[in-house]
């Protein structure tokens, strides 16, 4: 099977029982270089490539095996390590065009060496300790975003391919199409059913009006293709930690999103929507009860819990911003660099000293290299780390509106409460009036808000069940995904130093030989 | 508050820091006359440079000897040479810029304002960062005013100036009040007169081949250095933004480090650790571009310009031979004043043939000198870049090494 796709894997096809690694790898399958460069030689100069692979589109034409070190370089600050390889054994059916590029990391694997090999394997062990029965098995990406219609009622629509050999789904592969307002939908419709229960439910992707609207508006130029990009990745992520969790994976419309190929379109995700306008009010409601409620914690455990989430997500957002902030800056670093290149190759060009002229000119071809390399590690900033960080300042929202919904459970159960002592004294008092029919029909109602107390108690137990699992199971995953993505980050960092190395090696002899 | 605490500070000069500096510009230092800074305070408004002259000169009345100058009495210095009509066939040492610490105070004055709002370990890394910079570009003026007087001393016949010589001997204050608005506005106008001029100079088609394309090549050499050296300037702050933010990225990891009871808080405050070293090393990589090219494209600024300058007064002489034939012509045709005019013209050939003699030794030392300055900071540059891509790569290294086997 691996010799039938182009170009054939190296090394790392040796590499099995990636399957499992998907845990790991979701959130950074984009194609970080595609969007910055829509060099010529790209099949879709717009936006993506035409392959479905989040992970590198136009490059992929240029990477050949030997011939250029620095798009391999290139390739390899992406976080594709962890994709490709895997996709290999996923792959029951024949190739198809949306699993082809296990190249880039074929050949990023002998540059990345052992490192990444290693890498793979222990992620893997981790894994597999954690799931019980049947090993979670699924990798699903989103590619192919295509403006459909034109104007402001144009939308973007993505490729969504499921691959699994898990045996709730009928088949092995299953491509659909779907638009931004189909993920809004879903979340919606399983947040609605499983945030008050407890469970943590994924958030989806943000909306964003300016960023839809350039789109919308046709504006082909970088900012639009970035943030279409930004976007896909986005859902990808999304869409992997949704079938991720064991309880959302079974769910009918979770199955029916992945493989329906019609899916009613989702109208109450609009932000002016009846639904949308209720959505808000109810919002507002929900913060005034929050401040009203005065819970007694009985258990010690949810009250350090709540306090070490609001401890994180201080941190996390202050992390993020700091992170975007570095983004920007060596963004700014890398016009500054290639700004700079070409005014030292101008004054090389009017030294007349042949020999330091010659230096100049080098320097130059150095300093323009380098600022290709200050570009790509802003994406790696970006994509690896400024985006994992976003993606858990939105769960960790998630996390505390469960918590949340533990303590209105709980408000209810003791409203319940209140409410029926008070019938009871209401009963009691009856007793004594001789009215047999309200008698009766108090005393109905009474066992009625007993078995409602009962209920409401059980409920209070069940969700705080629900979320001693639900972050036991959320902290191991953010354990593993901080860990696996700082590593990545790390050796991106890793391989722009020795480029830079490479680079200024090749010019030292330049300059000791001006004479 | 803690500017005071910076500005009456004693002597920034490490012993490392002594000796001629030739930074940008290979110079040999010769027993008879040797001059360096080797002191610098720094007070409020101004800087107090202690220059220190080791010689064999019989002009002086000891062998080593030092007085305290202020950056004024280099100009009053610089601007005499410029002056001094027998000077006109030399490339006149370009002046020292003025110390200019105003960007760094402002920064200081912001971190004492913002106090408040981070938290101490921050306040501290922040205010060193600050102190640091602040004796970076302290040095750095240091070495300029150093560069200066080295060039003097270097250059056969300025050396022997007797303004020179008062500013290294005379213990007294020179009394060389900065220029005050009159002359500031008669300077302007010189300028621009001078700017005028030396269109008409430059536009007269000069014989000599040679001098024919050193003034092609400085023309356009100067604005292209002026170009590089702006946006090598912008590169490098950039370059310091990032990393500020490493830094900042580092205590904050610091922090979820410490408060993460999962596994993870190994990873956050290993990587913290890594991205406190690493951006010390980016913040010298940025401090060594500074130095070694971003100060050499400034210093080459100035120094094409007092070529160009030099370039303008032997054009100005050209001419002023020029219009004294015709006028000897004319005397001669009407047989008028003719004694008159051959003295004038002999005066004024004399005086271009001087220049131009000079001149062209001086252009051609100029390539000299630039040649091996670039060579050398090139290469150190180079060097430098890699002894710290170096050092990088491997806190990286190591870093993930124990990364994965944690893991």
């Amino acid at each position: 099977m691996a010799a039938e796709m182009e170009p054939p894997p190296l090394g790392d096809a040796g590499q099995t029982d990636f399957r499992e690694i998907e845990d790991g790898e979701g959130f950074f399958v984009s194609t970080v270089t595609t969007i910055e460069s829509p060099e010529p030689s790209s099949p879709d100069p717009p936006s993506m490539p035409a392959e479905g692979i989040s992970t590198n589109g136009p490059k992929q034409e240029d990477i050949s095996l030997d011939d250029d070190p620095e798009d391999l370089f290139a390739e390899a600050t992406e976080e594709v390590s962890l994709d490709s390889p895997e996709r290999e054994p996923i792959l029951s059916d024949g190739p198809s065009p949306a699993i082809t590029p296990v190249t880039p990391t074929a050949m990023l694997t002998p540059r990345m060496g052992l490192g990444t090999a290693e890498m793979f394997e222990r992620a893997l062990d981790e894994i597999e300790e954690d799931d019980s029965g049947d090993t979670f098995d699924m990798h699903i990406a989103v590619s192919d975003p295509e403006k459909v219609g034109d104007g402001m009622n144009a939308y973007m629509g993505y490729k969504v391919t499921t691959k699994t050999s898990m045996t709730i789904f009928s088949k092995n592969e299953t491509t659909v199409r779907r638009r931004f307002s189909d993920f809004l939908g879903l979340h919606s419709k399983l947040a609605s059913k499983y945030l008050h229960i407890g469970y943590i439910v994924p958030p989806a992707p943000e909306k964003s009006i300016v960023g839809m609207t350039k789109v919308k508006v046709g504006k082909e130029d970088l900012s639009s293709a970035e943030f279409v990009e930004k976007r896909r990745s986005a859902l990808e992520r999304y869409l992997m930690r949704t079938v991720k969790h064991p309880i959302l994976l079974k769910d009918p419309d979770v199955m029916m999103f992945l493989e329906s190929s019609e899916l009613p379109r989702a109208v109450s995700t609009q932000a002016l929507s009846g639904a949308g306008i209720l959505r808000m009010v109810n919002k507002a409601a929900d913060a005034v009860n929050k401040m009203t409620i005065k819970m007694n914690e009985s258990d010690a455990w949810f009250e350090e819990k709540h306090q070490q989430f609001e401890n994180l997500d201080l941190q996390l957002r202050k992390l993020h911003a700091s992170v975007e902030c570095l983004v920007c800056h060596r963004k700014e670093l890398s016009v500054n660099t290639a700004s700079f290149a070409k005014s030292a190759a101008m004054l090389g060009n009017s030294e007349d000293h042949t020999a330091l002229s010659r230096a100049l000119s080098q320097l130059a071809e150095v300093e323009e290299k380098i600022d290709q390399l200050h570009q790509d590690q802003a994406y790696a900033d970006f994509y690896l780390f400024s985006e994992l960080l976003g993606d858990y300042v939105r769960l960790i929202t998630a996390v505390k509106g469960v918590f949340d919904h533990r303590m209105k459970t709980w408000s209810k159960w003791q409203d319940t409460q209140l409410l029926l002592q008070k019938k009871r004294e209401a009963e009691s008092k009856l007793q004594f009036a001789n009215k047999p029919d309200k008698l009766q029909q108090a005393q109905d109602e009474i066992k009625e808000l007993e078995g409602k107390v009962q209920q409401g108690e059980k409920d209070f137990e069940l969700i705080s069940k629900t979320i001693r699992k639900e972050v036991s199971r959320f902290e191991k995953e953010r354990v593993k995904d901080f860990k696996v993505v700082i590593i990545q980050y790390l050796e991106s960092l890793v391989q722009t130093q020795q480029q830079l190395i490479k680079y200024w090696e090749a010019f030292l002899p330049e300059a000791k030989a001006i004479a | 508050m803690m500017q005071e605490g910076l500005d009456d500070g004693p002597d920034f000069l490490s012993e490392e820091d002594r000796g001629p500096r030739a930074v940008n510009v290979d110079l040999q230092t010769d027993a008879t006359l040797q001059v360096d800074i080797s002191d610098a305070l720094s007070e409020r408004d101004k800087v107090k440079f202690t220059v220190h002259t080791k010689s064999t000169l019989p002009n002086f009345k000891q062998n080593e000897f030092s007085v305290v100058r202020q950056h004024e009495e280099f100009i009053w210095l610089h601007d005499s040479f410029v002056e001094n009509e027998e000077y006109a066939g030399y490339i006149i040492p370009p002046a020292p810029p003025r110390p200019d610490f105003d960007a760094s105070r402002e920064k200081l004055q912001k971190l004492g304002e913002g106090e408040g709002s981070m938290t101490k370990e921050e306040f501290t890394k922040m205010k060193q960062e600050l102190e640091a910079e602040y004796l970076a570009i302290f040095k750095k003026t240091v070495a300029m005013h150093e560069v200066f007087l080295c060039r003097v001393a270097a250059h056969p016949v300025l050396r022997k100036d007797m303004n020179f010589h008062v500013f290294l001997e005379y213990n007294q204050d020179l009394s060389v009040r900065g220029k005050n608005k009159r002359e500031k506005m008669e300077d302007f106008f010189k300028n621009v007169v001078k700017s005028a001029d030396g269109v008409l100079v430059a536009g007269v088609k000069d014989v000599d081949d040679f001098f024919e394309h050193e003034k092609t090549f400085l023309l356009e050499y100067h604005n292209r250095v002026k170009d590089a050296s702006s946006k090598s300037d912008r590169m490098i702050r950039s370059h310091k933004s990032v990393a500020d933010d490493i830094n900042r990225i580092a205590s904050t990891l610091y922090t979820l480090g410490t408060q993460d009871s999962t596994d993870v808080c190994k990873f956050f405050l290993k990587v913290s650790e890594l991205f406190e070293k690493t951006r010390k090393i980016e913040a010298r990589v940025a401090a060594d571009e500074d130095l070694k090219l971003a100060d050499l494209l400034k210093y080459y600024l100035r120094e094409s310009q007092a070529a160009k300058d030099l370039l303008y007064r032997r054009g100005r002489a050209l001419v002023d031979y020029e219009n004294a034939n015709k006028a000897l012509d004319k005397a001669r045709a009407k047989n008028k004043d003719v004694l008159q005019a051959e003295t004038s013209q002999q005066v004024c050939c004399q005086k271009f043939e001087k220049i131009s003699e000079s001149a062209k030794q001086e252009l051609i030392d100029f390539k000299t000198r630039r040649v091996a300055a670039f060579r050398k900071n090139l290469v150190e540059l180079a060097e430098l870049e890699l002894k710290h891509a170096k050092g990088n790569l491997q806190l990286l290294q190591s870093c993930v090494g124990v990364l994965k086997g944690d893991t």
